[in-house]
């Protein structure tokens, strides 16, 4: 089960003591397919059920639309589940953040938002 | 990333006093709205491009003394142009905020979406771009149109 994915223009990885999935880097992929696997991995953490999942977005330099899509895709989702929380964290220093991350709480009402 | 370096080089347009944090920030809000919009623009135009038509793709950033507008030209089959259309009159006449939702609600629930069709939305959701848009036949028999999408950045 490959909880974490490495290439040269992104990481993303899975911590289980905290159950924070991690993305570093610049991810512009060309579409549903491409982004299948960070989807696949998004499901797997799901699948654990822990009470709340974090998505740590601090590091994440550039996102393009097709990425906005998937990771709006996993947030609903778990919010038609009903039974896990959602957070995301974002950067006070990484201009886009502020522009389209208030989106996810639009989606999602309970979702804890924290610039950091 | 070609969408990166036009931002990084159009920053250097908007000078300031390099030790005051507003202007780092500023420049900072600038290129990555550039960068943003040129790479959805150039992803859009090599998604939508004809691939019969040799016509090639285009990118344009103008300065002006309020804003940035950024501009692609590709070739558009004519057989999809009335779709192309009818989409634009959709985000003309909607509110944005709430077609993007929509859209992502929708997105979610198709398991064979292909492409978002969010790249337009967030501009005017995220970023309050202005969009236009302009139709031109480039070449009769066959039959080749081009279509350049533009949007304005205040900044």
């Amino acid at each position: 089960m490959a909880m974490e994915i490495n290439t040269e223009d992104y990481q993303i990885c899975y911590d289980p003591a905290t159950a924070t999935v991690s993305f570093i880097g610049s991810l512009r992929l060309s579409g549903p397919a491409e982004y299948a696997p960070i989807g696949q991995l998004l499901a797997q953490v799901a699948d654990l059920e822990p009470t709340k999942i974090t998505l740590n977005l601090q590091q994440l330099e550039f996102l393009n639309s097709s990425g906005i899509n998937m990771l709006s895709k996993f947030i609903i989702e778990i919010r038609k589940t009903a039974r896990v929380q959602m957070a995301v964290q974002g950067s006070q220093s990484i201009a886009w953040h502020g522009k389209s991350l208030r989106n996810f709480q639009r989606l999602m009402p309970g979702l804890q938002l924290d610039f950091l | 990333m070609s969408a990166d370096f036009l931002a990084d080089y159009l920053t250097t347009f908007f000078p300031g006093n390099q030790d005051e944090p507003s202007t780092i920030e500023r420049q900072a809000e600038i290129k990555s709205a550039v960068s943003y919009i040129a790479n959805e623009l150039l992803e859009n135009a090599m998604k939508f491009n004809d691939e019969t038509s040799d016509y090639p793709i285009d990118i344009k950033l103008q300065l002006e003394s309020e804003g940035v507008i950024v501009s692609v030209a590709n070739s558009i089959s004519p057989q999809a142009v009335d779709k192309f259309q009818a989409y634009i009159q959709e985000l003309l006449a909607s509110e944005p905020s709430e077609l993007y939702l929509q859209r992502l609600e929708k997105n979610a629930a198709d398991d064979n979406s292909t492409n978002s069709g969010l790249g337009l939305l967030t501009m005017l959701t995220d970023y309050t771009a202005k969009l236009g848009w302009k139709f031109q036949t480039v070449h009769k028999d066959p039959e080749v149109i081009a279509v350049t999408t533009m949007v304005q950045l205040t900044v």
